[in-house]
């Protein structure tokens, strides 16, 4: 029962924290390129871009959640399985999200790197 | 001219948020050791924190890491950027082992190891989905012609 809290933490982790990295980087997208945003009008006009971009502010409420869960789980369960397998399933779970909601050319070389990258997480508890 | 641009660019920014983010989080390691342990009957102990310089060195790190994360996707990919987030625990990794001289066990190297190949591998490749646009001055949903776009594809590799 407890191991089923804990994963459903995870679970809900992972996908909050995805959905929140799939929605800032749509919001970005809307927005244009900050660089030469900056460039043209200066620091505080990105900031107001940002800030006044809905999909942005949606996308921080997702990583906010996201973090709470994370305590949440984190007082349940190790940090040493917490950390690592949240942090490993969330770039398998956005890797999907962006292939399929933001149509993003995931290539096999994307997912080859989306692959050593969560054993690679999961091998730094050891 | 563009090429170079690009190349530089995608390097500068995979740098600052990988530093940012491994930076940040050992400065904020090293600030809480120098506050010790947090209770829960005395979480306030918590805002404490906020006095120590290390930890908002640690925090003005994150910022910074956010905000290069934020100006990475405003160009880049997110399953480009995202391994760029990994690539600060090599830099967390190399921190710890140097500045808090902690040990890290050669499973963890392994991991190092791993996670710097995944990132080589997308950094290599294309930032971009071709569909995108990359230029603001273009109208946000405007698109390219086929000419344009394998232009565009052929300097961003």
């Amino acid at each position: 029962m407890n191991s089923l809290k804990l994963w459903t933490a995870i679970g809900m982790l992972v996908l909050a924290s995805s959905a929140g990295d799939v929605m800032l980087s749509a919001a970005m997208k809307r927005i244009g390129d900050l660089d030469a945003i900056r460039a043209s009008k200066g620091l505080l006009a990105v900031v107001g871009h940002v800030i006044r971009e809905k999909l942005f502010l949606l996308g921080l409420c997702c990583l906010i959640f996201s973090f709470f869960c994370l305590l949440t789980a984190l007082s349940w369960g190790d940090a040493s399985l917490v950390a690592p397998a949240s942090a490993s399933l969330t770039y398998i779970c956005s890797a999907v999200m962006a292939k399929f909601l933001l149509h993003e050319n995931v290539d096999r070389r994307r997912w080859l790197s989306a692959a050593l990258v969560c054993v690679g997480v999961l091998l730094l508890v050891k | 001219m563009k090429f170079k641009r690009v190349k530089f660019k995608k390097i500068f920014i995979y740098l600052a948020i990988a530093c940012c983010n491994g930076t940040g989080d050992v400065l904020l390691k090293r600030g809480m050791d120098n506050l010790g342990e947090i209770h829960l009957n005395h979480w306030t102990h918590i805002f404490n924190a906020f006095t120590d310089p290390w930890i908002i060195l640690g925090i003005l790190f994150l910022a910074g890491f956010f905000y290069s994360y934020l100006t990475a996707l405003s160009w880049a990919d997110l399953t480009f950027v995202l391994p760029a987030t990994a690539f600060g625990y090599v830099v967390t990794a190399f921190l710890s082992r140097f500045f808090l001289h902690e040990t890290v066990s050669p499973w963890r190297w392994t991991g190092v190891l791993l996670i710097t190949c995944g990132v080589g591998l997308v950094a290599r490749g294309p930032s971009l989905t071709e569909r995108h646009i990359k230029d603001p001055a273009l109208s946000k949903d405007s698109t390219l012609t086929k000419d344009a776009l394998a232009k565009e594809h052929h300097e961003l590799a």
